[in-house]
């Protein structure tokens, strides 16, 4: 090897332990994770929201062909939300838009992420995985108003 | 017989240009499909001759045509080219014959039942959409005969290093070897849930199948099969293009260093496709990225590789200074067209590789994944550096074993050009679509792209609608190719006194090490199968501890499983 060849894979291999850290810094520090094995929730096949404490709520979506469930779900600025989403029938996709929440949502396993709503607004979820003939309809939205008193699903656009 | 020729038999040659002009003319269909898209994307159309109106349809052919057809049988055709030329030794003909035969009978099965629309079920087939029980024997019959192939050079290779002991085997050699031997490892589990779930389910002998199995086995084949595809375009890097350019090799221990490392990094990688997946536990997806970054690395050797062998080639052609030898390369000689095909590619591999990291990087996957950005990505991966790398090598393979010589140069020059200039438009489109939440394998022009539509989405329109401009230029850039490839394909062969022999561009080497830790592929063998045995192990535990019940089959145009 010379030594121009050294100094290329010495740097290559920096940049990507830079990269690396990177990714751990946002892990740990900020608390920025993909997904995880989820064994503790009892399979569901409908759809609920409930409060669990004064911001926080659990909302546990069902995707079927070819709509979620809820469809809209309104909910007072600043809510966090415990989301576990699952499938009926095929596979579906569920990414909110401006938010780092991206799931698939697969029959017979349960995926989760908590996401919080800082900011009204509407913020819309799309369906991003083939679902058959109608999957470029399957989307829904969340609604965060700034004054609410009652949090509120609806299984239609 | 000089030392660059070979001659092969007649009946190789007939099955060479038999093995690249059929996937041609079905590439040509799925580039069709893919301009299409493009179009129903954006609702310029709303049905086309081909597929009706079941955009779905024709993504998936445009999936399988492309991306496993095309590709899988260019792999075939090199890999008989090269090992045979490299090792000076012939190929047992009947094998290489059924393999062939093998792999276009279940190509046109697979593509019959697309068509027909019974197996919309796009590339990746994910149950439980079923599909026809054609559609999954098809893709057998494609697998097995590209084992086939490969099966048939592995005795030549082992006769040749008898004969050879002490010689480093070619280079040429080793990459389609390191390709194979990839292919093989990953296609086992492809097998296992084509054979074991898949078919046996829709062939209604057994009831259901756990879907997350199957996906996670999918992708145990899913990333390895982005190196199949890349690969025999990097044997072309190393092998032709220093040479092509006027140059030589930087250094023949980086390459082979680089085909053993993607041995031990392709596969134990899979995983990094499931990051926003349920039923596998985060730090094992944590352990797949940190392979994947592992398998970076040669990518990133390459480059340096390939960009000093282009600097001693333009030096070496009277380029001066710190960068004068990058304008004396043959970007414009006609007489060297191939060298277009290559850079080219390379040049998009800049974007193709950072994309790559950029999805590899564990949580940031969650802005990309599934959206447009996807495929904005790997066209510049697979429809980028390794598609230009096969219609190159098509064509001078063709030329070579029809014995013709290349007709309509000029179009064969340019041809990349368009096509790299249109390939930059509709991925910029897709790319930036696909960051503000467009999804991906949708058909947007019916919902989110029309005004119509509770849906719709008017900040997409400008990306979609981009997309479309890039689609056109693509297709004309293949359509000017394809004028070529066929114009020498059906003109009059020369029977010139060199005639019957064949002859590739292969590069000498400017730094020629011993590098005897390279020699054996055994030692990487190993290593790779222990890899995958320690990253996998916990993944599948995981889905099978976390998944309940099964599913039945689904249609795609119903939300009632069909039993
Ligand atoms: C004129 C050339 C091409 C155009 C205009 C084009 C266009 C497109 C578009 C717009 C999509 C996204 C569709 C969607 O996600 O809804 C797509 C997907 C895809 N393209 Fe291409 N493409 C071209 C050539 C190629 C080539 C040469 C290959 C491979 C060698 C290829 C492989 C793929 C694959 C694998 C997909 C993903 C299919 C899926 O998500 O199931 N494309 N193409
Ligand atoms: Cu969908
Ligand atoms: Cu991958």
């Amino acid at each position: 090897m010379d030594k121009s060849e050294k100094i290329a894979l010495i740097l290559s291999g920096v940049m990507l332990v830079v990269f690396f850290i990177g990714i751990m810094y946002a892990a740990i520090a900020q608390d920025i994770d993909v997904p995880t094995c989820i064994t503790d929730m009892e399979p569901f096949e409908t759809d609920t929201l409930f409060q669990t404490g004064p911001d926080t709520y659990e909302l546990q979506m069902v995707a079927r062909m070819w709509a979620f469930q809820p469809s809209v779900v309104r909910l007072p600025v600043g809510s966090t939300v415990d989301l576990y989403v699952t499938s009926q029938d095929i596979m579906h996709g569920f990414k909110i838009e401006r938010r780092n929440v991206n799931l698939m949502a697969i029959p017979g396993a349960i995926n989760y992420m908590r996401v919080t709503f800082d900011e009204p607004g509407e913020y819309m979820f799309a369906c991003h995985e083939f679902c058959g003939a109608a999957h470029h309809t399957m989307a829904g939205r969340f609604i965060i108003e700034a004054e609410l008193d009652e949090p509120e699903v609806a299984e239609a656009l | 017989m000089t030392t660059d020729t070979f001659r092969f038999t007649k009946s190789i040659k007939n099955l060479n240009a038999v093995l690249i002009i059929i996937p041609m003319v079905l590439l040509f269909i799925g580039i069709y499909g893919g301009l299409m898209q493009t179009m129903f994307r954006a609702g310029i159309i709303q049905s086309d001759p081909f597929v009706g109106g079941d955009y779905y349809k024709g993504l998936t052919f445009h999936g399988v045509l492309n991306a496993i057809v095309f590709t899988t049988f260019f792999a075939v055709a090199l890999g008989n080219a090269l090992v045979p030329y490299s090792l000076r030794k012939h190929l047992n003909s009947k094998i290489a014959w059924t393999s062939g035969i093998l792999m276009l009978v279940g190509s046109v099965m697979a593509a019959i039942v697309i068509l027909i629309g019974e197996a919309t079920v796009l590339y990746t087939f994910y149950p439980p959409l079923k599909a026809h029980p054609l559609f999954y024997i098809g893709l057998t019959l494609l697998v097995v005969g590209s084992w086939v192939a490969f099966f048939n050079w592995v005795p030549m290779y082992l006769q040749w290093r008898k004969e050879n002991e002490g010689k480093k085997t070619p280079m040429a050699v080793v990459g389609m070897f390191t390709t194979f031997i990839i292919w093989f490892i990953a296609t086992l589990a492809v097998a296992v849930e084509i054979l074991f779930m898949l078919l046996p389910w829709s062939l209604g002998l057994v009831d259901e199948v756990n879907v997350m199995l199957a996906r996670t086995l999918f992708w145990f084949f899913g990333h390895p099969l982005v190196y199949f595809w890349l690969l025999p375009a990097y044997v072309m890097y190393y092998v032709f293009m220093p040479k092509l350019a006027g140059g030589k090799l930087y250094s023949d221990m980086a390459g082979r260093l680089v085909f053993m490392l993607f041995i031990l990094f392709s596969i134990p990688v899979g995983t990094h496709h499931q990051y926003m997946d349920p039923a596998i536990g985060s730090q094992w997806k944590l352990l797949h990225g940190v392979f994947t970054f592992a398998v970076a690395l040669p990518s990133l050797i390459t480059a340096f590789t390939l960009a000093a062998s282009l600097e001693y080639a333009g030096k070496k052609n009277g380029g001066k200074g710190l960068f004068g030898w990058m304008w004396k390369l043959p970007y414009f000689d006609k007489e060297k067209w191939f060298f277009a095909y290559l850079i080219l590619g390379l040049i998009i591999f800049i974007f193709g590789g950072i994309g790559g990291i950029i999805n590899a990087s564990y949580q940031m996957n969650t802005v990309v994944h599934n959206t447009a950005w996807v495929p904005g990505h790997f066209h510049l991966t697979v429809a980028g550096p390794v598609l230009l790398a096969f219609l190159g090598g098509s064509l001078y393979l063709v030329g070579q074993f029809m014995h013709k010589k290349i007709r309509l140069k000029g179009w064969a020059l340019i041809s990349p050009y368009i096509y790299t200039i249109g390939l930059f438009i509709m991925s910029y489109g897709l790319k930036f679509g696909g960051l503000l939440g467009m999804p991906r394998r949708t058909n947007t022009g019916a919902s989110y792209a029309n005004p119509d539509s509770v849906l719709y989405q008017p900040d997409w329109i400008f990306y979609i609608d981009i997309s479309v401009v890039g689609g056109v230029i693509m297709f004309i850039g293949i359509v000017v190719y394809l004028v070529s490839f066929f114009g020498t394909v059906f003109s009059k062969g020369e029977s010139t006194e060199e005639g019957s022999f064949v002859t590739f561009p292969i590069s000498e080497a400017y730094h020629d090490e011993p590098a005897t830790w390279l020699r054996n592929f055994k030692p990487y063998i190993i290593i790779a199968v222990i890899l995958i045995v320690l990253s996998y192990t916990p993944v599948i535990i995981d889905v099978l501890q976390a998944t309940y019940g099964g599913s039945p089959p689904y249609s795609p145009n119903s939300p009632v499983p069909l039993r």
